[in-house]
């Protein structure tokens, strides 16, 4: 699904000359855009692309509700600047889904409810997408300790440990 | 965020030489601390020259060390196996900081130039000398409870956050550095300044230099090490003390002895002469507490902070005896042996 998208939708109203082209892939669809030095990857993706799943909860790289996954690598888009990432592959919560399924990591987070309000989710999920693909963890301690860049304010921390162990044994009731 | 320009050289050279056509501009590389500090105001650059398209990113062997790259990320480095092998200490140290997000982000050069800062450098409705140089210092007699113990002077109190940086100056790391005059290395005691009367600068970098690399020396230490952080929670907060203690032992007795703190001055903080009292004694209590006394000999706090004098000796106490026992602190159970 290789769709290339060309956004014309113009300035800011400041004046400022500085727009730059930046070819993005974002969730599978080259988006060839033009943007202000300033835009963080997180306003870019929720101010002007409206995929709006990628929270912003703090803005300064503290609490892991914009993570998304740069080239396959997790990241906070709230201090990442989307000029900088000319040619890059991102992956937020919204391109999980493949082919109308969701992802093995949605589904356990469905199953192990592991969430109230929901606000911290998208992050948890890609940091947890992120998580797997390093392979890095293997106790339920080394989950929490490479979990800990996403902050839930509901306290769903044991709910998310376990829907993350489900994934990691390939034990998920579903698929 | 103030608006600024951008450039993205390709080369050392072109970057380094658009730093210094522009005193207004910053290098940036994970951006994972100036963008922090921009969206505050603190920083206002007037160009950001994105360095990450350097050829900076390789680990390469040299003399029996190790070549680190500018570029190379926190997690890509925490998980080499070459530093996994070899240099424990500092992968350890590197996944004691920040979070798996930030350490994906964050580069070998940006940790190092991270500023040492505190909660009134964030502030700017606050005095503090660091960020506007005369205003006076709001943290002596005001909320200090992360402040210096050691190093510190009555202009600031701030400490180095980096834990990266601990283990390599326990390491005695060398950074490489470009300017518009050449090349030149920086060894790593010599890298951070202590605050003195101009608190504005946090090390002995050059604004035109870039650093290219860091450097290991061949000794290494993998086998009696470790890097014990002390912090108000378990993972991702910055230290109230860490310890990396490394030691070679020969029939029980201390060879060489590293011993460096971090969350306690200005810059990574290490003391030759309580290294030395190390050498030749018995990898024992008695020995390591005579090494703590040494290095807080000169310790001072100031109120909120009073606490950390003890827990830095205890903490040192405990790190040399996780690095005699060959148990090295683990980063994912906090226990601590
Ligand atoms: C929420 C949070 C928690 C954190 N917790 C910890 C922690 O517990 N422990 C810890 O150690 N750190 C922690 N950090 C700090 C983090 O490690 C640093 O922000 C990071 O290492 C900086 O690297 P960077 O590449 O992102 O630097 P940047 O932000 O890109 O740059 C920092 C500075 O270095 C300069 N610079 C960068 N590269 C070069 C170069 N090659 N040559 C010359 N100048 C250069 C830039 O101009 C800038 O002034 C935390 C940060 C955040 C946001
Ligand atoms: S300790 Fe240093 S950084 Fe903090 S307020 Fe004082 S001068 Fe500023
Ligand atoms: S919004 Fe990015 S870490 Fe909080
Ligand atoms: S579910 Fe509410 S913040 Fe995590």
């Amino acid at each position: 699904m290789q769709a290339t998208e060309t956004d014309t939708r113009s300035g800011n109203g400041t004046g400022e000359p500085s727009r730059i082209p930046v070819v993005l892939t974002i969730n599978g669809t080259e988006r060839r855009l033009e943007v202000e030095p300033w835009t963080t990857l997180l306003d870019l993706l929720r101010e002007r692309l409206d995929l709006t799943g990628s929270k912003k909860g703090c803005d300064h790289g503290q609490c892991g509700a914009c993570t998304v996954l740069v080239d396959d690598r997790r990241v906070n888009a709230c201090l990442t600047l989307a000029v900088m990432l000319d040619g890059a592959s991102v992956t937020t919560v919204e391109g999980l889904a493949q082919d109308g399924q969701l992802h093995p990591v949605q589904d356990a987070f469905v199953e192990h409810d592991a969430f109230q309000c929901g606000y911290c989710t998208p992050g948890q999920i890609c940091s947890a997408v992120g998580l797997l693909k390093e392979g890095r963890a293997q106790s339920d301690d080394e989950i929490r300790e490479l979990m800990s860049g996403n902050l839930c304010r509901c306290g769903a921390y044991v709910n998310i440990v376990a829907a993350v162990r489900q994934v990691m044994d390939g034990t998920g009731a579903g698929r | 965020m103030n608006r600024f320009s951008y450039v993205r050289p390709d080369a050392v050279a072109a970057a380094v030489r658009e730093r210094a056509s522009d005193p207004g501009a910053r290098f940036i590389a994970g951006g994972t601390n100036l963008l922090d500090l921009m969206k505050y105001d603190v920083e206002a650059p007037s160009r950001l020259i994105d360095i990450t398209r350097l050829p900076l990113r390789d680990i390469q062997e040299i003399d029996g060390g190790l070549r680190i790259g500018a570029l190379v990320p926190n997690s890509d480095l925490a998980y080499d196996p070459r530093i996994e092998e070899r240099y424990p200490l500092l992968a350890s140290a590197i996944l004691a900081g920040a979070s798996p997000q930030l350490r994906n982000m964050a580069t070998t050069g940006g940790n190092l130039l991270q500023r040492t800062r505190c909660v009134y450098f964030y502030d700017t409705a606050t005095p503090c000398n660091k960020r506007t140089p005369g205003s006076g210092c709001s943290a002596i007699g005001g909320i200090n409870r992360q402040h210096a113990i050691l190093g510190a002077s009555e202009h600031c109190i701030a400490t180095n956050p980096s834990d990266m940086g601990v283990a390599l100056a326990a390491l005695r790391a060398n950074v490489r550095v470009a300017g518009p005059d050449g090349e030149r290395t920086i060894p790593f005691s010599e890298f951070h300044r202590l605050p003195g009367d101009e608190p504005q600068r946090d090390n002995n970098l050059a604004a035109d230099e870039l650093i290219l690399s860091v450097d290991l020396p061949a000794e290494h230490f993998a086998a009696n090490y470790t890097y014990l952080k002390l912090r108000e929670r378990l993972s991702y907060a910055f230290a109230l003390v860490s310890v990396a203690a490394a030691l070679r032992l020969e029939d029980g007795k201390i060879a060489e002895a590293r011993l460096a703190l971090g969350g306690v001055a200005h810059k990574p903080w290490r003391d030759e002469e309580a290294e030395e009292l190390l050498r030749g004694q018995p990898a024992e209590r008695a020995s390591f507490e005579q090494a703590a006394l040494r290095i807080l000999s000169g310790a001072r706090g100031f109120g909120e902070n009073d606490f950390k004098i003890e827990l830095a000796r205890r903490a040192i106490v405990r790190a040399l005896e996780q690095a005699a026992a060959g148990t090295p602190q683990s980063q994912s159970d906090k226990r601590v042996q």
